[in-house]
């Protein structure tokens, strides 16, 4: 039984759990649960973790390890135990993220506009114009309904009660919606009764969601349905599950450059019928590979002269060309400023404190205290370029500091957060581990956040690590409705 | 639907009767090793099997010599051979990754399996001992796959593109295999054991062995095997079924598609002489010429329909 093999809260005493509170009892949106789970065997949870296998490999969700030939594709850890979220907690997530990505959308207009916020010296005019995320091609273009970011996955952590704070916006092409998706699939399947005992707002209706977001951005022009499609670099790229998945889920084709071409002042698709004109195509592939002829000219992946045609309000493309501006990491500083300049209110979610090594204070108090920060470098992503302050060792500090010295603007700082942990499935019985979410959000004709999202959990006792490169699963994320 | 995405289907059921047939002819050159082991005849056995294959140059180009062995191994695992049984089971499965959504849980689940079983697997494996075993193995994955494809496909589009592909090279294969032996067929070729034992090995290796028995209730003749093998409705692996199904499917597709006149027109033609043509006659006026000529009808039917429904 797993009762003999007591859950002992928290990874680290300063670490919040999400199950127990700091006198051993349970969260209430977590007393089912913790009363279920002392019924259950280790050896129950063994043959339920081979079921959750086998309905992953079936449904063939796996994900592409880049130059790994033999691997190629895998299955993402996943984890038994749900983790919850009370309907009061999930009302302020929804409240921060909507206030959140609705600044950001006026942000983005603002900054291929008037650039009030510049004007207002509100943000230094470099950090803008000066950036290579900032895309001079998309001055003065009104994307339909002025929305740039449609879809948006915000990285969210908690570190204490109610502390919970926004990590990444990610605003370009944000992945990892298939995967709630599935988990909730497979956790419907494997514990029927745990949904019979719980509320949990549904989030089955994503896809439809997700097409009519879409739709509600078609170009003026487009009279009639609009016909969608989403464009996917192709099968070796490693969210290639997930392009399918989305595509098969809406009902649409799953289209590569190769299948699009720019004729008579349209974007159409080959099909067996001939050509069929598209008008919102949800890419998958970043702002650099859209279209060869205006960017990148080495892309295969992109279609000759898509860009021109979204520019004449012919195509919409999701999310817009130039979004990248909006959740830069040295911008990211910047969105407590951001939220505050367009809405006159104070940010509901908080932002982790980013020291901005471009600004000579900032960067004296990061080199005075490297070895409890994180730095990061601005355009980096997944973990690289990266220094840990604490697991450094002093050489690799030093080495840092002289790179950090050489070039300031490209650094960030932060401290290093404390994960909340979750109770998860471990060889011994179940152990804290710590995780993140990924809340998803639809930006089109309305903002609609599906309750819930993609929990992250770092598999490896004592990680802080969530990536799925990198020894991380998933869980089933719930809401609770009142 | 894409025309991508219809090519695709098209060659992954292709590509996955083409391992099956592959295996077939392997199954012959292996048979035929014991008959003719100590006169040399299987070293033609085998060579004809590559032409039968049609690659025979590529085998060639390999410099390598004609053991059973090497010729085994490059009919059946060799990776830079597209025709080796892994290759057309890579290709296959890659064609419908591509189209993942287009496909049932079923049909790729059946086609992953076994491309993750061949992956790993060594030459060394299929010595002489295991090698029925092997070839077994890959026609029961390639009759999985259609079962799970004709079973669980819904009845549009995708599903007629992949019986047009699968019944094209099908077609194909029995015409080749015909091509390879179609001299002992001819009238006047005697009656010896040697005729005999080429005409059961025909048969086998579109397994028609037994089915001729049940059908023709008499032994083996030439005249009877060119029939079965090439007018009979009821012979699955005939040239007029194989044709009749492109065509049944290629009806559907103008039905559901207003598309593809000129490629149910060369069918319909095709399927018409089939359905007239005497036997006495085609073993009379030239049946060589006659399967070359189909061979290169069915290129040209291939053609037809990629560019008809726009597969590039």
């Amino acid at each position: 039984m797993l009762k003999k093999q007591a859950y002992v809260a928290g990874g680290s005493p300063e670490a919040y759990d999400e199950m127990l509170q700091a006198d051993g009892t349970p969260r209430p949106q977590y007393a089912e649960l913790t009363q279920w789970l002392e019924g259950q065997t280790r050896e129950g949870f063994r043959h339920k973790q081979q079921e959750a296998d086998a309905i992953f490999r079936r449904s063939g969700i796996t994900f592409a390890v880049y130059g790994d030939a033999a691997a190629s594709e895998r299955l993402i850890p996943f984890d038994l135990i749900p983790r919850i979220l009370a309907a009061s907690e999930w009302r302020f997530l929804q409240r921060g993220i909507e206030q959140r990505v609705r600044a950001l959308n006026t942000f983005l207009y603002d900054i291929y506009h008037r650039q009030e916020i510049v004007r207002a010296g509100r943000i230094p005019a470099e950090m803008v114009t000066g950036n290579s995320a900032f895309l001079p091609e998309m001055m003065g273009f009104d994307p339909p309904r002025n929305v740039y970011a449609h879809i948006i996955g915000t990285d969210i952590v908690r570190t204490g009660a109610g502390g919970f704070f926004v990590l990444e916006d990610n605003l370009r092409t944000p992945s990892g919606v298939s995967y709630m998706l599935e988990n909730r699939e497979a956790m419907m399947r494997l514990f029927p009764e745990l949904f019979a005992a719980h509320r949990v707002a549904q989030i089955e209706q994503y896809p439809e969601l997700l097409r009519q977001t879409l739709e509600s951005v078609a170009p003026a022009q487009c009279d009639g349905d609009p016909t969608i499609a989403v464009l996917t670099p192709g099968m070796f790229n490693s969210a290639y599950f997930e392009h399918a998945f989305l595509a098969d889920q809406m009902g649409v084709e799953l289209v590569m450059g190769s299948d699009l071409i720019v004729e008579d002042g349209a974007l159409f698709m080959r099909t067996i019928r001939g050509r069929e004109q598209v008008h919102v195509l949800y890419r998958r592939i970043d702002d650099d590979f859209i279209d060869p002829l205006n960017f990148r000219a080495d892309s295969l992946l992109g279609v000759p002269g898509l860009f021109d045609l979204y520019r004449a309000g012919k195509v919409t493309l999701v999310n817009a060309p130039g979004t990248g501006i909006a959740d830069d990491k040295a911008i990211y500083a910047y969105v407590p400023e951001i939220i505050e300049f367009y809405t006159g209110e104070k940010p509901i979610l908080n932002n982790v404190p980013t020291f901005r090594c471009a600004v000579d204070d900032e960067c004296t108090h990061v080199l005075d205290n490297l070895q409890d920060l994180v730095v990061k470098e601005v355009h980096g992503s997944g973990g690289y370029g990266m220094l840990i302050g604490p697991h450094a060792s002093k050489t690799q500090r030093r080495e840092f500091a002289t790179r950090i010295q050489a070039n300031p603007g490209n650094y960030i700082a932060q401290p290093t957060l404390s994960l909340s942990t979750c109770p998860s499935f471990e060889s011994n019985g179940i152990g804290p581990r710590h995780v993140d979410l990924r809340p998803f959000v639809l930006i089109g004709d309305q903002i609609r956040i599906t309750p819930g999202g993609l929990t992250r959990v770092a598999l490896k006792k004592g990680s802080l690590v969530v990536n799925s490169s990198q020894g991380g699963g998933t869980k089933d994320t719930w809401v609770l409705e009142d | 639907m894409l025309g991508r995405t219809a090519a695709s289907l098209f060659w992954m059921s292709r590509y996955m009767e083409r391992a099956e047939n592959i295996a077939r002819l392997t199954e012959v050159g292996y048979r035929s090793a014991f008959m003719f082991y100590c006169d040399g005849g299987h070293r033609e056995d085998w060579r004809s099997i590559l032409v039968a294959a049609g690659c025979l140059d590529a085998f060639e180009a390999k410099k390598r010599p004609a053991t059973p062995e090497a010729i085994r191994a490059f009919l059946l695992l060799d990776r830079d051979h597209p025709s080796s049984v892994r290759s057309c089971v890579e290709i296959a499965r890659n064609n419908a990754r591509s189209v993942r959504t287009a496909l049932t849980s079923e049909m790729w689940e059946a086609l992953n399996s076994t491309w993750n079983e061949l992956s790993d697997l060594q030459p060394e494996r299929i010595g002489p001992a295991r090698l029925p075993e092997f070839l077994d193995w890959v026609r029961q994955r390639s009759a999985m796959f259609r079962g799970a494809t004709i079973g669980t496909l819904l009845r549009t589009e995708g599903f007629h593109f992949s019986q047009i592909g699968a019944f094209l090279e099908r077609a194909d294969n029995t015409a080749r295999i015909l091509k390879m032996k179609y001299a002992v067929l001819l009238p006047g070729t005697g009656s010896s054991d040697r005729n005999a034992y080429q005409w059961e090995t025909i048969l086998r290796s579109v397994s028609a062995h037994r089915s001729y028995r049940h059908f023709f209730q008499e032994s083996y003749q030439p005249n009877n095997i060119a029939e079965f093998l090439i007018l009979r409705q009821e012979m699955p692996r005939s040239l007029r079924y194989c044709t009749d199904q492109v065509q049944a499917s290629l009806a559907s597709l103008l039905e559901l598609t207003e598309r593809g006149q000129v490629s149910l027109a060369l069918a319909g033609a095709r399927y018409g002489k089939l359905t007239q043509l005497r036997v006495d006659a085609l073993l009379r006026d030239g049946l060589g010429a006659f399967l070359d000529q189909f061979i290169i009808d069915s290129a040209e039917m291939a053609d037809a329909v990629a560019d008809e429904f726009h597969f590039v």
